[in-house]
C-alpha cells in the first residue's frame, strides 16, 4: 500500500458570473431566454458584461500529500483556498481534473454544522457527530470526552438556544475534534472562543496531527499554520504560486502581503518633504526581500535617515515589537549632532533568535527633547526561521533559539554521558 | 494510550469508507445504494432531528398531528357530506372522508417539508458532503410518525362506527409504501427545483390544493366515467387513496387498474425524480 493520502491532479472549478446559474427566479431566466437570441444577433455578444463569463476560481492544482503529513493552505482572499478544500471535501465537484484520498476523510468547513437550537447540548452533540460523519456508537464512546472538553457538563440537557455563543462554540469544536478520520480538511475554524479556548483547540489539533493523521489546514493566521504545518502550500489566483517548508513559503507570503499594503507609501510618497526616517532594510544577511530574515545568526540592519536642518543634541531610540504590541528590545543613544542630509543607522545583532512572525521595529528622533520623528516601519520585518521550540501552545515562547541537550550520571562515572533514557535507572 | 483505540476505530472506518474518488459526476441515478447504506446513521439522525424539533414549543404538541386530518374531516363532512350529499360507498362521512385524509395528509406534509428541505439545510449542505439523496428521504420518512399519530386515531373511529376491518387490510402497507414513494418522486423533483428557483416554495401550496381536487379525497372515484379511469390512475394518489378507503373499510372495489396505473406513474416519479436530482446534486451546493 502507498503512502500519498490525497493525490490530485489538475484540478479546476469554473464558476460562471452572471449565468444562468445566477438567476434565481423563474421570470429572470425566462427573461434571460427571451433576452438571449437578440444578443447573440449583435455585434459583439463576448464584450457583454450581463452575460455569462466564465471564471476559473481554481485551474490546474497538481499536488501530493503523503500520510501524516500537515499541510497549511495559504493565500490571499479569493485565491482559491476554500473552493479547493470543498472540493477535497466533496461539498462542490470539480469542473475538471480529479483527485484520490485514500481512507476516511472529515472535514470541517465550519464548527456547528447542523447545530439546531431547540435541541439540548446532548442532542446537537449526536446530530453533528452523525453529520460529520460519526456512527451512533462512536458518538456514545466519546460522549463523555467531548463534553469534559466543552466544559459544558451542567448544561449538556439544556436546550441550545440557552447557551452562550462561547459555548456553543466550544461544544462545536469539542464534537469536531473527536472526529477521527485519517484525513482531516480543516477551514480556518480554530478562530472561535476566547483566547484560552483558541489555545486549547490548537493543543488538541497538535495532538491529532502528531498521531498521524493527514491534514489540510486553510487559515489566514500564520502563526496558527507555523504550529502545525510542516508544509505549506501559497495559492494565488486559483493556482499554485508556491509549495514547500513553513518557515520559507510563510515567511515569503508575508513578505508579499507586506509589499501589497500601503507600506512603500512612506519610503516613495514623500521622501522630498520628509524630516525624518525614510526606509529601512536587512543589510546581511540579504534575502530576495530585504525585510524577510531567515536565519538565527549575525543581524545587519540599516535605517535611512533625511533631514532638513541639522540637529546639535539629538536623542535617538529603537525599538522591536512583535504583532501584538508587546516590546521585544528597545535602547537608544544621546548626544547625537547631525548635519542636514542623507544619514544611514546601521545596526548589527549577533541573533535575533525571536519565533517567527511578523514584527515592528519602531525609530525615532528627537532635539532637545523634541519630536522629529516616530517611525513604525514598514514593512513590517518578517522573521522566517526554521521553529526550535515546542509545538505545543502552552510551551512556546517568546525565544526560538536551538538548544543542546544532554544527562550526566553523576554517581557512575563510567556511564558518564548517557541519553535521557537512560535516566529512569540512576535516579 | 488513545493510539490504539484510534486504530482500531480507524480499521473498523476503513471497511465503510474506501478510498474517496473526486472528479465531475457521471451516471444517471442520485441512487448508490451501498453509499447511501454506509450513510444510514446520518439518515436515523435527519429524521430523528424533523420529528423532535417539529412540535418543539407548542402548546398541544403532537395533538396538531390529530388535530389537522380531524377538523379538515369534520369540515368535509359537513360541507362535501351533509350539505352537498356526495356520495359516499355507503360510508358514514367522517369514515369515507378520514380514510383519505390519513394518506392525503401525510403526502401534503411529507411534499411540502422535502421541497424545502435542500434550501432549509443549505448550510450543512455548502459544508458537508453526504449523498444529498438522503434529505429528501428524511423529509419523507419523519412524516410517518404524524401519520402513525393520526391512524391511531383512525382505530377509535372504528370502534365508535363499529366497523370490523376486513381481509383487505392486509394491502395497507402496499398502500403506504406507495403514498411514501409519490411523496418521494414529487419531493425529489421539487427540492431540487427549489434550490434553483425559489418560486416553487409558492407554488408548492397551490399545487398540493389543485392535486388534491384531482384525487378522490372529497369524492369517490366512481364519479369519473369508466372511459378515462385509468388516466385518473396515472394521478398515483388515486391509488392511493382508493386504496385505503378500501383496505381499510372493505366497501368498494379493489383498485385494480387504477392501481396498476399508478405504480407505473410512481415508478416513473421516482426514476425521473432520481435522475433529476442527481443531475443537480453535483451543482446544489453552488446555487443553493
Amino acid at each position: 500500500m502507498s503512502d500519498i493520502a490525497i493525490y490530485a491532479n489538475g484540478l479546476g472549478k469554473r464558476y460562471r458570473i452572471g449565468a444562468l446559474t445566477r438567476q434565481t427566479t423563474m421570470r429572470e431566466r425566462l427573461t434571460y431566454a427571451m433576452k438571449a437570441p437578440v444578443r447573440w444577433l449583435g455585434p459583439n455578444r463576448n464584450a457583454s458584461s450581463s452575460g455569462p463569463r466564465d471564471f476559473w476560481a481554481l485551474r490546474g492544482i497538481s499536488f501530493e500529500m503523503r500520510k501524516g503529513e500537515v499541510v497549511g493552505l495559504i493565500g490571499r482572499n479569493g485565491a482559491g483556498k476554500s473552493t479547493l478544500l470543498k472540493i477535497l471535501a466533496r461539498v462542490t465537484q470539480p469542473t475538471e481534473g480529479h483527485a484520490e484520498i485514500h481512507g476516511r476523510v472529515g472535514s470541517l468547513l465550519e464548527v456547528g454544522t447542523g447545530f439546531h437550537p431547540e435541541l439540548t447540548g446532548r442532542e446537537n452533540t449526536y446530530l453533528n457527530g452523525a453529520i460529520l460523519g460519526m456512527g451512533k456508537r462512536e458518538i456514545d464512546r466519546k460522549f463523555d470526552e467531548i463534553v469534559a472538553f466543552a466544559e459544558v457538563a451542567d448544561f449538556i440537557d439544556t436546550p441550545l438556544k440557552h447557551y452562550s455563543t462561547g459555548m456553543q462554540m466550544r461544544l462545536a469544536f469539542a464534537v469536531a475534534a473527536h472526529l477521527e478520520p485519517e484525513t482531516l480538511l480543516i477551514d480556518e475554524v480554530l478562530a472561535v472562543g476566547d483566547i484560552a479556548f483558541q489555545k486549547k483547540c490548537l493543543g488538541k489539533m497538535s495532538e491529532v496531527a502528531s498521531v498521524g493523521r493527514t491534514i489540510v489546514f486553510v487559515s489566514h493566521q500564520l502563526n496558527q499554520i507555523r504550529r502545525l504545518c510542516e508544509k505549506v502550500i501559497w495559492l494565488d489566483q486559483g493556482k499554485i504560486f508556491q509549495t514547500g517548508p513553513t518557515a520559507q513559503i510563510a515567511g515569503a507570503y508575508e513578505a508579499s502581503m507586506m509589499n501589497r499594503s500601503d507600506g512603500s507609501a512612506h519610503v516613495e510618497g514623500a521622501p522630498e518633504i520628509r524630516n525624518g526616517f525614510v526606509s529601512w532594510e536587512i543589510l546581511e544577511p540579504r534575502a530576495e526581500n530585504p525585510n524577510i530574515l531567515n536565519t538565527l545568526g549575525t543581524v545587519r540592519l540599516k535605517f535611512v535617515l533625511r533631514l532638513s536642518k541639522p540637529v546639535s543634541d539629538a536623542h535617538h531610540g529603537i525599538a522591536l515589537y512583535n504583532h501584538e504590541r508587546q516590546l521585544m528590545w528597545g535602547w537608544g543613544a544621546n548626544n547625537l549632532r547631525l548635519a542636514e542630509g542623507m544619514h544611514e543607522f546601521h545596526y548589527c545583532f549577533p541573533t535575533l533568535p525571536l519565533r517567527p512572525g511578523l514584527y515592528n521595529w519602531v525609530v525615532s528622533l528627537y532635539d532637545q527633547g523634541r519630536e522629529i520623528d516616530a517611525w513604525s516601519c514598514l514593512p513590517e520585518m518578517v522573521i522566517a526561521t526554521e521553529v526550535h521550540q515546542d509545538r505545543r501552545d502552552d510551551w512556546n515562547g517568546i525565544l526560538n533559539v536551538p538548544c543542546g541537550f544532554g544527562v550526566r550520571n553523576l554517581e557512575n562515572a563510567a556511564d558518564a554521558e548517557t541519553v535521557a533514557s537512560a535516566r529512569g535507572k540512576s535516579v | 494510550m488513545a493510539v490504539p483505540q484510534t486504530h482500531a476505530a480507524l480499521a473498523g472506518a476503513q471497511n465503510e469508507f474506501p478510498s474517496v474518488h473526486i472528479a465531475a459526476r457521471r451516471g444517471w441515478l442520485a441512487l448508490d445504494l451501498p453509499e447511501l447504506w454506509a450513510y444510514r446513521e446520518l439518515l436515523y439522525f435527519f429524521v430523528w432531528r424533523d420529528i423532535k424539533v417539529r412540535y418543539k414549543q407548542t402548546v398541544i404538541g403532537a395533538a396538531w398531528a390529530v388535530l389537522q386530518p380531524l377538523m379538515t374531516m369534520l369540515v368535509f363532512s359537513l360541507f362535501f357530506g351533509r350539505l352537498a350529499k356526495i356520495p359516499s360507498q355507503g360510508l358514514p362521512y367522517p369514515i369515507f372522508y378520514y380514510c383519505a385524509l390519513l394518506p392525503w395528509t401525510y403526502f401534503q406534509t411529507a411534499t411540502q417539508t422535502a421541497t424545502n428541505i435542500v434550501v432549509d439545510q443549505q448550510r450543512v449542505i455548502t459544508k458537508i458532503y453526504f449523498p444529498r439523496v438522503v434529505l429528501p428521504i428524511s423529509a419523507v420518512l419523519s412524516g410517518l410518525l404524524d401519520f402513525a399519530i393520526s391512524f391511531g386515531v383512525f382505530l377509535v373511529m372504528m370502534v365508535y362506527y363499529h366497523m370490523v376491518p376486513t381481509r383487505a387490510v392486509i394491502w395497507l402497507p402496499a398502500f403506504t409504501l406507495l403514498a411514501i414513494l409519490t411523496a418521494l418522486g414529487v419531493g425529489l423533483w421539487l427540492s431540487a427545483l427549489n434550490a434553483l428557483y425559489r418560486d416553487v416554495r409558492y407554488v408548492v401550496p397551490f399545487l398540493v390544493q389543485f392535486w388534491m381536487f384531482a384525487s378522490p379525497v372529497v369524492y369517490p372515484s366512481s364519479l369519473v366515467s369508466e372511459k378515462w379511469r385509468w388516466l385518473y390512475g396515472l394521478n398515483p394518489m388515486t391509488g392511493v387513496i382508493e386504496g385505503f378507503r378500501w383496505a381499510l373499510t372493505g366497501h368498494g372495489q379493489p383498485p385494480g387498474i387504477l392501481l396498476a396505473a399508478s405504480s407505473a406513474a410512481v415508478l416513473l416519479l421516482v426514476l425521473s425524480g432520481l435522475v433529476y436530482f442527481h443531475a443537480m446534486e453535483g451543482t446544489i451546493a453552488d446555487v443553493v
